[in-house]
């Protein structure tokens, strides 16, 4: 039974941690202090012979005190969570000049679209990845996130970031890691008889190991694109980071 | 005010409520199409608890396959291939598991155990009527009911199986079969809740109509028992979010089946519109889940503590509170839906407001156990486990209303650990105290107490054991609905968590087997129970348990509030709502009383 975060790694993270564990804290207190008053009743006002219940009917003082405080408590939560809301979710306050990808799901997989060297997503060179796919570290990516069938859920724990992918839609998430790893990736929203097998992973590198994967990806796709058979996607959907072509479809 | 004219009635000789002409009649108008509402109200009981017990059976099986996934399930070989083949479970069935343990537990087990059981037995009863305003409706009620929930129940053996898409039943993956394999059940849910949902409006047309008009002389708005306060205002959450789901179940069975495309996005339609319909239907339905079981354990822990309820005018205006903000927080279940981001905003405000009225009543409860004199007889157990599994319910609540925390926690475990919390730990347990406390009226015989004590102390430990570990897999990121968690790399190593709770699983089933055995064997064979073995106040104390058809020999006038324990100048520690006034409270000589006294009566 753990009540502690695993570490985050994104830059929004801490201050979710933050909340997590201030709520934590102030639920703990009211836990504790709840249910302590509750046996210690239990106990010392049962049963007892010539005992009589004192005939109360409540006190108007109690009830201010007792509406007032959780008010106030819970509205301070609301001020502390807006700014860390936004940060993460408002779409007109995402960092500007972020590297922008495309992530496609469906059931029961991932597939990020990476443009070409140019920033095209058309281009010859642009190419696309399986449920495994590359980010660069300590600088903003955007992300689209777009459904093809039904919806989905992008869920990455340690980057304490979570949302739907809509079909019919593109919603864009950001985040900035600052530690370079692998970190895993599940689908959070019920999708059909695969949803518990639709696991994937972003490995989140330093931008030079980034920008040699790319290169890489991208004469692949470029050679691919050349010796053209058919538009079709990659078939290696496990483990591998299987390559499809993009735009000759 | 006027007190007296606020409760008149002029059908009181009306032939169709006296009850001697009813005992000619046959069998089937006595047991079966009756109707009498506390008739209806066992018809509902026993529907609910055959639900209640199948969604155990369901959760069960979920729980065999989380612990022990790929195994083959104990007697799971009687299974046909389509759902565990040699005994394991397939990924479709278990979908079909998770969402039909869903639908039978909240819309035919603790939605009619609440509304339908209670609604039924204590409305007339504790209003001093011979029965509901329009006894047919009622009896309709419950007939449309059981058709619903047999459609519910076949649904698993046609083709294609059960529903599977949650019993949220999410657009696109509930609009389409082809993205789930499973066409005929999907509809069958969707007709099916359809149905339901003219059983439960049928039923709130009745509660609303018969606490308006139908209460007996004396007994003004806030000497109501909390329990027909709670019911009343849950039926107006009935009446009113019952149609919204009702729409929402006409447009998503068009889409499977006419070729509309309200919810499928590559012709134009919306899946958030779904999600808008649902929720907006969905949270007033969770406060349908819970308010009638807040009603039951006030008037439980009332009478187990030998006081009146603490703050009887906030507990009733907190309900009207919650009843109101339930309306405007169901965005929160959006939260990472792709909804506007500044919406989510707004949500999170009302969601953590609406705790505000939830820690009221706890308070206020606790109010009511200080300086009591506390029978812990098995109702009052169950009321005070209530209380301690609210509370928990309620604060890890807050997490989720924090909208930047639920980032993290939305759809894992945490939420399944929150709303079991919620519903078993709030709800069920409700219900126990609610059916425990009740059983001697409706059969009129008592429920065996040490059988009774076995069960609740085994469900409260078992209940914990189960339920309180899934917050820790919530945090740790374990998502809901997940046929095999060891499929993930970082929640194999939370298995040994997910063994430990199915072990809990089969302990609590268990002692829900020693509840329903001797729930059974009590109809027949408990001792039997005098008119107010609990020494309570209110009017269904009043009368023999079980009353007869008709309730009342005499139409009984009201004096006082049904909390009036321990009252100073009392012999005994209670005083029936009906008792003639003593010398201290007679009334002026004109028989009217002044307005003055009426005042002071209404504040205290």
């Amino acid at each position: 039974m753990n009540w502690l975060l695993d570490p985050s790694v994104s830059t929004f993270g801490p201050d979710i941690d933050r909340l997590y564990y201030i709520i934590l804290f102030i639920t703990g207190v009211v836990f504790v202090l709840t249910e302590g008053l509750l046996v210690y009743f239990l106990v010392r006002y049962r049963r007892r012979p010539g005992q009589r219940a004192e005939y109360i009917h409540g006190s108007t003082r109690a009830e201010v005190i007792w509406t007032a405080v959780p008010f106030l408590i819970l509205v301070a939560l609301g001020l502390m969570s807006k700014p860390v809301w936004d940060r993460v979710k408002e779409p007109s306050v995402f960092p500007q000049d972020a590297y922008e990808l495309r992530l496609v799901a469906r059931q029961f997989e991932w597939e990020a679209h990476y443009p070409g060297a140019n920033g095209d997503p058309d281009a010859p060179d642009a190419f696309s990845v399986l449920n495994r796919f590359h980010v660069p570290a300590n600088e903003p990516v955007v992300i689209h996130l777009e459904a093809e069938d039904v919806i989905h859920s992008f869920f990455v724990p340690r980057f304490r970031l979570k949302q739907d992918a809509i079909p019919g839609r593109s919603i864009p998430i950001w985040f900035e890691i600052t530690e370079p790893g692998e970190y895993d990736l599940g689908c959070a929203e019920l999708c059909g008889l695969g949803h518990y097998s639709m696991d994937g992973m972003v490995i989140v590198q330093s931008r030079s190991e980034f920008d040699a994967w790319n290169a890489e990806r991208r004469t692949a796709a470029r050679e691919a694109a050349g010796a053209v058979v058919a538009g079709r996607s990659g078939s290696d959907a496990g483990e591998g980071e299987a390559v499809s072509i993009e735009g000759g479809s | 005010m006027s007190t007296a004219a606020a409760g008149a009635r002029t059908d009181w000789d009306i032939p169709e409520y006296a009850g001697e002409h009813h005992q000619e009649l046959s069998f089937l108008r006595r047991y079966v199409f009756s109707t009498d509402h506390k008739v209806i109200a066992v018809q509902f009981l026993v529907m609910s608890l055959v639900f209640l017990a199948l969604g155990g059976f369901l959760a069960l099986m979920m729980r065999w396959q989380l612990g022990f996934p790929g195994q083959p399930m104990p007697g799971g070989s009687v299974l046909p291939e389509s759902m565990a083949p040699g005994g394991i479970i397939l990924p479709e069935f278990y979908n079909s598991l998770v969402t039909m343990h869903g639908t039978f537990m909240i819309f035919f087990a603790i939605m009619p155990l609440l509304v339908g059981v209670f609604g039924n037995l204590l409305i007339p009863l504790q209003i001093g009527a011979p029965d509901m305003a329009f006894p047919k409706l009622n009896m309709a009620s419950f007939w449309l009911a059981v058709p619903a929930g047999f459609i519910m129940l076949t649904s698993f053996w046609v083709e294609g199986g059960a529903a599977g898409a949650g019993w949220t039943s999410y657009a696109p993956l509930s609009a389409s079969g082809d993205y789930t394999g499973v066409y005929l059940g999907q509809q069958l849910w969707l007709l099916s809740l359809f149905i339901l949902g003219f059983s439960s409006i049928a039923g709130a047309v009745n509660y609303i109509t018969t606490v308006v008009n139908m209460r007996a002389p004396g007994l003004t708005w806030f000497r109501l028992p909390l329990t027909v306060w709670a019911l009343f205002i849950t039926a107006i959450l009935v009446l009113l979010a019952m149609p919204i789901l009702a729409g929402a179940l006409i447009m998503l069975l068009s889409d499977q089946t006419l070729g509309t495309t309200f919810f499928l996005p590559e012709l134009g339609g919306e899946p958030l519109l779904w999600q808008h319909l649902f929720w907006f239907f969905g949270h007033p339905e969770v406060y349908i889940l819970i308010l009638p079981a807040f009603g039951i354990v006030s008037e439980v822990l009332a009478n187990g503590a030998r006081k009146p309820v603490f703050g009887y005018h906030a507990m009733v205006l907190a309900i009207a509170a919650i009843a109101f903000l339930g309306w405007i927080v169901w965005g929160h279940h959006m939260f990472m839906s792709g909804m506007n981001p500044v919406l989510g905003t707004t949500f999170m405000v009302t969601t953590l407001v609406i705790a505000v009225p939830s820690a009221i009543k706890v308070f206020n409860w606790l109010g009511t156990l200080w300086k009591g004199n506390i029978h812990f007889h098995v109702p009052f157990l169950h009321a005070a486990a209530f209380v301690s599994l609210f509370i928990i319910g309620g604060l890890s609540g807050i997490f989720m209303a924090a909208a930047p925390v639920d980032i993290h926690i939305h759809d894992t475990y945490f939420i399944v650990a929150h709303l079991h919390y919620v519903l078993f730990g709030g709800s069920l347990f409700a219900i126990f105290a609610g059916i425990t406390f009740w059983f001697p009226k409706m059969f009129g015989r008592m429920m065996n107490t040490l059988w009774n004590r076995v069960h609740f102390v085994g469900t409260f430990l078992c209940y914990n054991l189960v339920f309180f570990p899934m917050h820790g897999l919530g945090i740790e990121g374990m998502m809901r609905r997940l046929y095999d968690p060891t499929q993930y790399g970082w929640l194999a190593e939370l298995q040994p968590w997910n063994v430990f709770i199915t072990y809990a699983v089969f302990g609590l089933v268990t002692f829900q087997v020693v509840f329903f055995v001797n729930f059974f064997l009590s109809i027949w064979t408990g001792r039997k129970a005098e008119a107010n073995p609990w020494r309570a106040n209110s009017l269904e104390w009043s009368v023999p348990s079980p009353p007869p058809h008709g309730n009342f020999m005499a139409m009984p006038t009201v004096y006082r509030g049904p909390y009036e324990y321990s009252t100073p100048d009392g012999e005994e520690d209670f005083i029936l709502q009906s008792a003639s006034p003593r010398e201290s409270e007679r009334p002026p000589s004109d028989g009217t009383r002044s307005r003055a006294a009426l005042n002071e009566e209404e504040s205290t």
